[in-house]
């Protein structure tokens, strides 16, 4: 279980829409909770890959992560997941996704079709590394 | 010497729930082997075999990648904090 604020929601969902036809991407900083993790904040990172490439790729440096570790320390909060959208494309993982993920993370995708973000899903990375299992999204006023 | 190794959010399950563990070293790969024997299930997860981090592992002290300094020869100064993090990637 994921669960966010509508504040919180509303601005991946503007993320989504003004990074259209590329991908965005950022940082969930937030804590565990019972049963999942629970997002306090958020941090917009700029996608790092190759102009030409961002409309199905994104890529948040190490420099940004050693950066966002910091933040979360200081704000007594931990880097508990990611988000990013998938342009014109289902809010499902893909096998690039599940190469690139790590266990533990929640990640949330965000279906954006021909700019009006859709679908909000959130997934977490079995340990074996196999395959996402599909996590709730709880969503709060 | 006597370091501090930041541990992230993600792989603090291998390390007893802690954030932050210590570590003896002359060197990063000293260090980071020394937490490694600590922890053989995080040794696991960011070792790709004896010697090798995982791709995903990248490593900074006091702030500085250490790609850009000598990798695991790079010295650390007694009290260095050492951070493991994480690179993030993802599309379809
Ligand atoms: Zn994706």
């Amino acid at each position: 279980m994921l669960k966010l604020t509508r504040e919180i929601e509303e601005k991946i969902r503007k993320a989504g829409a003004e990074a259209y036809p590329n991908e965005c991407c950022g940082i969930l900083f937030g804590s565990e909770v019972d049963g999942g993790h629970a997002v306090n904040a958020l941090k917009p990172i700029e996608n790092a890959r190759e102009s030409g490439e961002q409309y199905h790729r994104f890529l948040i440096t190490a420099e940004d992560m050693m950066q966002a570790e910091l933040d979360a320390r200081k704000l007594g909060l931990e880097i508990v997941g990611f988000y990013h959208s998938h342009p014109d494309h289902p809010a499902r993982p893909s096998d690039y996704d599940r190469d690139h993920a790590l266990p533990f993370y929640s990640y949330i995708i965000l279906r954006v079709a021909e700019g009006r973000p859709e679908l909000m899903t959130s997934w977490q990375l079995q340990l074996s590394r196999e395959a996402f299992d599909s996590e709730e999204l709880v969503i709060e006023p | 010497m006597s370091v501090n190794v930041l541990i992230p959010s993600a792989l603090r399950g291998f390390v007893d729930r802690q954030s932050e563990v210590e570590a003896e070293g002359a060197t990063v790969g000293e260090a980071l082997a020394h937490v490694a024997a600590q922890y053989p299930d995080l040794k696991h997860q960011i070792y790709e075999d004896d010697s090798n981090l995982r791709g995903f592992v990248n490593v900074f002290v006091d702030g500085t990648n250490i790609k850009k300094l000598k990798g695991l020869d790079t010295p650390v100064a007694n009290g260095a904090t050492v951070m493991i993090v994480p690179a993030i990637a993802g599309g379809f």
